[in-house]
């Protein structure tokens, strides 16, 4: 009797309950309480900070302008609606007068939005590090196969690694100026010139970890496609590749890191209309709102660039052969 | 020709250090007819290994050189595949792919698509493996690796199967599985193997002739010893068997009285 009661009781028992709140406070009240915490410490520290431009923004300044970005966008958006609306109207009356008339139709050219710039800097950072990683892979392999490639290449490796985006900008600027000259260029020069930074500043971390990934391959492994002969190509394919993959993963995602950084610092000097040139043109403007509008920069530019990660580290999760791996 | 079927012609080999070149080998000379099986033999760090390969041309020899079928050969190749001691499957490829690798790179141009599927799947069922086909490494126990690399070596069909402490890795039971499997695979294909192994027991089980070596710097074959075994041999059987027991004793004389260990004569 007593074990069929206890068979009746719900399985729930207080150990279980501390076990669930457990789990629930590792993956959701500890972070919030960490952020509350930080919000706290922003709040009363801003409001001891006065600038030129009045009161440092908390919290709530930065919540209520992101608002009004949103609502900008918004308003962007209606007016390049009914533009292109009264263009349409306007065309189809002069169609309707005279069938054979030439109609144009113009692009509505107004401000571009906070959005537009998001998408923008996506753009251009995808553009750089694309560029880069076509570049570091190849050559990363190179290097680590070979060591006389590697004993050749590596002084230089060494030497533009910790080269800072500022100081390649001004060279990258003027290059680009005097050989990207197409009457009707597809990419805009401050466009090119950003993705280049980036390329440029993002290729190191990539070419580095696929070195070493590359050339700490299992010897057994080598000796294995020695003895099928494997032609290079087929033995880069099936061997290298592979055994690289993990550690050339780990370079692309630094590499995307550094590249979003230097994205910035590269948009504000090159007035690629990004989210830098966003936080530049706030700067210039210093109006009473600049401040609150940079801080949600400030935001925006982190939440992406942990999305990015994030990004990386899913797609690292479906190539990766190592299903056992913890990765992080 | 038939009892030169692979010789090892006056082999020695040094290798580069600081100083003086370290000769690791010394004139190592045998032959070795066609469907033979070989155990190599020797306290570790005397060479086993590298002349084992410089068999699979992985090393080459400073002086004299390896002929096989009365050719030289120099260079790495699928007529002398190697099982290695650590499996060396590619972890990212399943047991099929593993073996299809090598059977692709062998018979891509005599072998159509089909014809390679069902080798592929020929040999795993061989090495009793044909229930595992499409699961990674990762996901199979140290002896199933173990098998899947022999089915890829023998999948090759290699002229000499060359290999290097195959069940060195293993427990005590699955080694005497895989070598009752191996014995069994070789009396059906009548493969050459030349083995190195730790194991007296293991090498007077499985070999026609165990060739032990002596201790290097400058290591050679110290000794030959033929095993005249009835096969199929039965290892309960011959537990008991008088002339098993004579041929596990030479050669533990041979270790641990002629050859003893650098180390353990130094202390």
């Amino acid at each position: 009797m007593l074990a069929q009661l206890q068979q009746l009781k719900p399985k729930v028992t207080f150990a279980s309950l501390f076990k669930f709140y457990n789990s629930l406070a590792k993956a959701i009240t500890l972070p919030c309480v960490g952020i509350v915490i930080f919000i706290f410490i922003w709040q009363i520290t801003a409001s001891n900070i006065v600038t030129s431009l009045g009161q440092f923004p908390g919290p709530g300044e930065v919540w209520n302008q992101s608002k009004v970005l949103v609502t900008e966008h918004y308003q962007e958006r209606e007016k390049a609606q009914t533009f292109y609306e009264r263009q349409e109207i306007r065309n189809s009356k002069k169609l309707a007068k005279n069938p054979e008339a030439v109609i144009k139709i113009r692009q509505y050219t107004g401000q571009a939005t906070y959005f537009d710039k998001i998408v923008t800097s996506l753009y251009t950072v995808a553009f750089g590090f694309l560029i880069a990683t076509l570049a570091a892979i190849p050559l990363g392999i190179a290097c680590g196969l070979s060591d006389k490639v590697y004993r050749a290449v590596n002084p230089i490796i060494q030497v533009f690694k910790p080269v800072s985006p500022l100081a390649w900008l001004p060279l990258v600027t003027i290059v680009v100026s005097a050989t990207y000259t197409s009457a009707d260029p597809y990419f805009e020069k401050a466009f090119v010139t950003s993705a280049v930074t980036v390329a440029l500043c993002c290729l190191w971390p990539t070419v580095v970890n696929t070195i070493v990934g590359v050339a700490s391959i299992d010897r057994d492994l080598i000796d294995v496609s020695r003895v099928l002969r494997l032609s290079t190509l087929a033995h880069i394919k099936s061997i290298v590749i592979p055994s690289a993959l993990p550690l050339i993963f780990t370079g692309l995602r630094l590499s995307l890191a550094t590249g979003w950084m230097v994205l910035i610092a590269a948009e504000m000097l090159a007035q690629n209309p990004g989210l830098g040139k966003f936080i530049w043109d706030e700067f210039q403007n210093g109006s009473s709102s600049s401040l609150s509008r940079i801080m949600v920069a400030v935001i925006t530019i982190g939440i992406i660039g942990f999305i990015l990660d994030h990004l990386m580290l899913m797609i690292q999760k479906r190539f990766s052969w190592n299903k056992q791996a913890t990765l992080r | 020709m038939q009892n030169r079927y692979l010789e090892i012609s006056q082999v020695s080999i040094d290798f580069p250090t600081d100083g003086e070149p370290y000769r690791a080998l010394q004139d190592v000379t045998m032959s070795i007819q066609k469907g033979e099986f070989i155990s190599l033999i020797g306290h570790s760090g005397c060479g086993k290994s590298t002349v084992l390969n410089i068999i699979a041309g992985l090393h080459q020899a400073t002086e004299g050189g390896i002929i096989l079928e009365g050719r030289e050969v120099n260079e790495p190749g699928p007529d002398r595949a190697v099982v290695f001691q650590n499996h060396a499957l590619l972890p990212w490829l399943t047991v099929y792919k593993n073996v299809e690798l090598a059977v692709k790179s062998v018979f891509k141009d005599t072998k159509s698509k089909a014809e390679i599927g069902a080798w592929v799947e020929h040999n795993l069922e061989l090495v009793n493996m044909g229930h595992a086909l499409h699961k990674l490494p990762g996901e199979i126990s140290g002896g199933m690796k173990q098998r899947v690399g022999i089915a890829r070596c023998l999948a090759m069909q290699p002229k000499v199967l060359l290999m290097d402490e195959p069940f060195g890795a293993l427990d005590a039971l699955t080694r005497a599985h895989l070598q009752d499997s191996l014995m069994e695979i070789q009396a059906q294909l009548n493969s050459t193997v030349v083995m190195i192994t730790h194991d007296v027991d293991e090498a007077v089980l499985l070999s026609d002739r165990i060739v032990m070596m002596s201790n290097g710097p400058a290591a050679s074959i110290g000794e030959i010893l033929h095993v005249d075994l009835e096969r199929p041999r039965n290892r309960v059987a011959l537990a008991e068997d008088a002339n098993f027991n004579a041929y596990r004793q030479q050669v533990l004389r041979f270790l641990y009285e002629k050859q003893k260990h650098p180390a353990t004569t130094a202390a």
